[in-house]
């Protein structure tokens, strides 16, 4: 009875839980730009190899090719840091944006079968096409996204009720598995596709190839960008469809718009480090514990917050198999998983 | 007894429907699904027979029936004795396990699109046997530890999904979540093997009953034997629980006990399945679909259909997979590049109706 009487105002007073005022909201979040720029160091020096503070400097900014802790800086940690932050933004922003289109608690890149979406196409490009170049098979991670997203969403939103978030959910994971098995069959049929793409499918930031990176990364800023300025929008339309169009929105327009940004920002993530999983549903709701409903600071925050937890995910793969590593893909679905598991045992979102 | 009598009203039985008396006890009969359950057998065993004649070493017919009969003692013989008819009954009985299990999991928590490849069962045989692989144990241990590790994930998704009962909708999505740790971790693991190993754990995953021997076959249809009677006794369990919670408490169904066997029952066959021949997927997802596209909602003898289509499927794809392609495919490759797609169309059709 009890729970009854207190779930019944959820809707007002549950989401505005531990949403502080605007001031705080910028407080806090330098705050976490701090935070990041710590992790981002940290990011730099923690590995097999430690380095100094003063050497990770010197390889920034007065870079000395003979040192070799420099060197291992400049070649190998820079990349992996600078991919980390793009893609971090990338998925939480991304989780974010479809966690409020869908209204569903559960939405993510990964859950939705984006991410396994472009892994599909990447690796049917590189396989069939004998494609190499990024800028040739971003493409097809775009397409591989846009299409795995919209089947999924096809197919959750069939039928009464519309898209609740375990139709969603399954759509999903059925989707994913779709393509895993048929990934599968092309690996099988070739070991030295397996040798080469073994190690990008388990989503890593480590061996990443900064030339992927910077040639997704127009891809990346435009939906980074576009991302931010439609805070507004999100915030409206995440109080349903019904509620957006009697406000004078063109939902299905900027349903569009948003998707576009998302497939954008998910396929350039998945193309320069592999299918990373559960950051884009774990992000926003750990933000959203901060910043309230108002996605204008929710966006902002998973622009600093996801990259803060993807690196630190990264580094605790470095730490915890010392001398080996644990691909942050790896990481962050162990840690990411029992978030949905959480969530599942929640009354609010299972009776969904 | 009160829940058997409940369901069938007068107006909605089909004319194929006939109540036998025996003894103490009556069963409603639908001769349809009998006939369905004939016919589908004696397509199994012609698909099989073909099976027998088909391979690099081509054999008539007779000389197959010759062989299983044990008028011929030649390499025909071998070939048929010990080589083929062990992976035709692999794949048969696999598919009828995968098959059931599904259907057990989709009735148990009210949703069409759930099976045990979903929810994280088959990860838990994955990951048991992957870590298996690449540590170099033994490999005849393999199967006993791929069920183990089923029969622990579904343990541990159990007890996850319980807050004073097991709600449907609960179990699937902390199914989903226990799914996605155990395949990252399989993941984990093949990324850290050598090539080989890793191949092999692939091979693995994905399902397969290339070289299937008669200890698979013992294993597999020890499963069937015991779990099959319990499952139809089951069924009408099941079909009470599609109703409702409510209404399944209100005709006396001891509900979460009833869930707990039909769990047991779930994840016993689909892990029997998946010890000898790893995961072969889309099975348990899609044949309860057709069986009760064309037999009609779930009961003890829909159940045996979704059986005997589940065995059919899975040797049809191994035929597929073994004969009619330039290279020969894992059966797992076939019912997932096949069977997915038009899965997917069911999928959509399923939603729609709900």
């Amino acid at each position: 009875m009890s729970r009854v009487t207190s779930a019944a105002p959820a809707p007002s007073t549950v989401s505005h839980r531990g949403a502080l005022p605007a001031a705080k909201l910028g407080v806090t979040l330098l705050l976490c730009v701090v935070a990041l720029a710590v992790v981002s160091l940290l990011s730099l020096r923690v590995g097999s190899i430690g380095i100094s503070n003063s050497d990770a400097w010197h390889a920034l900014f007065h870079f000395n090719p003979e040192s070799y802790e420099q060197t291992v800086v400049r070649t190998l940690r820079l990349p992996r840091t600078i991919i980390g932050l793009g893609v971090g933004a990338a998925l939480a922003m991304a989780g974010a944006a479809m966690q409020a289109t869908t209204r569903n608690p559960l939405a993510g890149p990964d859950l939705l079968g984006v991410n396994s979406g472009a892994a599909f196409g990447i690796v049917t490009a590189v396989y069939y096409g004998h494609l190499t170049h990024p800028l040739q098979f971003v493409w097809f991670a775009f397409a591989g996204g846009l299409a795995a997203a919209a089947a999924t969403y096809a197919i959750g939103s069939a039928g009464t009720g519309g898209a609740t978030p375990v139709k969603l959910a399954l759509a999903g994971v059925v989707v994913s598995s779709l393509l895993s098995s048929w990934l599968t069959a092309l690996l099988l049929l070739d070991q030295q596709t397996l040798e080469v793409v073994r190690f990008w499918l388990a989503g890593s930031l480590a061996g990443r190839d900064l030339a992927t990176f910077t040639s997704v990364l127009p891809f990346l800023m435009v939906g980074l960008i576009g991302m931010l300025l439609m805070g507004n929008q999100l915030d409206i339309l995440s109080m349903g469809e019904d509620t957006a169009r009697s406000l004078g929105m063109r939902t299905g327009r900027v349903r569009a718009v948003v998707t576009a940004l998302v497939v954008l920002l998910a396929g350039a993530a998945v193309a320069a480090a592999g299918p990373i999983g559960f950051l884009g549903l774990a992000v926003p709701h750990i933000v959203r514990l901060i910043t309230g409903p108002d996605y204008r600071w929710t966006l902002a925050y998973c622009l600093v917050v996801g990259p803060l937890l993807l690196l630190s995910a990264d580094i605790l793969g470095r730490v915890v198999a010392r001398p080996g590593e644990v691909q942050v893909g790896i990481v962050t679905a162990v840690l990411g998983a029992p978030l949905l598991i959480a969530l599942a045992r929640q009354r609010r979102v299972a009776e969904l | 007894m009160m829940a058997r009598s409940a369901i069938p009203s007068p107006e909605t039985t089909p004319p194929s429907v006939r109540f036998v008396q025996l003894g103490g006890l009556a069963f409603r009969v639908n001769t349809r699904v009998l006939g369905m359950i004939g016919l589908a057998l004696v397509v199994l065993v012609a698909l099989g027979a073909w099976a027998l004649t088909l391979g690099s070493f081509r054999l008539p017919l007779q000389a197959v029936i010759d062989a299983l009969t044990g008028a011929e003692a030649g390499d025909a013989r071998f070939i048929v004795r010990d080589l083929r008819l062990p992976r035709v009954l692999t794949a048969a009985f696999v598919g009828a396990a995968l098959a059931m299990s599904g259907a057990i999991f989709q009735g148990l928590v009210r949703n069409p699109l759930v099976s045990p490849d979903i929810i994280g069962v088959n990860a838990g045989a994955s990951f048991a046997a992957v870590f298996w692989i690449v540590t170099g144990q033994p490999s005849p241990l393999l199967p006993v530890i791929a069920f183990t590790g089923a029969v622990a994930t579904t343990a541990a998704i159990y007890l996850l999904s319980w807050r004073g009962n097991i709600a449907g909708p609960r179990l699937i999505l902390v199914g989903i979540g226990v799914n996605a740790i155990l395949t990252a971790l399989t993941t984990g693991l093949v990324v850290r093997a050598n090539i080989y190993e890793a191949s092999r754990a692939l091979h693995w995953t994905t399902g397969s009953v290339y070289a299937a021997t008669w200890g698979d076959v013992r294993v597999v249809a020890a499963v069937l034997a015991v779990l099959v009677p319990v499952g139809v006794a089951l069924m009408w369990a099941l079909r009470v629980i599609q109703v409702g919670d409510t209404t399944a408490r209100s005709v006396g169904l001891p509900l979460e006990r009833t869930r707990l066997a039909l769990v047991l029952v779930g994840c016993a066959l689909s892990a029997g399945a998946v010890a000898v021949a790893g995961p072969i997927g889309f099975v348990a997802l899609m044949v309860p679909h057709i069986a009760r596209m064309i037999a009609g909602p779930m009961s003890g003898s829909v159940f045996i259909v979704t059986g005997v289509l589940g065995a059919l499927l899975v040797l049809g794809a191994d035929m597929v997979g073994q004969h009619a392609l330039p290279v020969g495919v894992p059966v797992g490759v076939v019912t997932g590049a096949v069977g997915a797609p038009y899965f997917l169309f069911l999928m959509y059709r399923a939603n729609t109706r709900v």
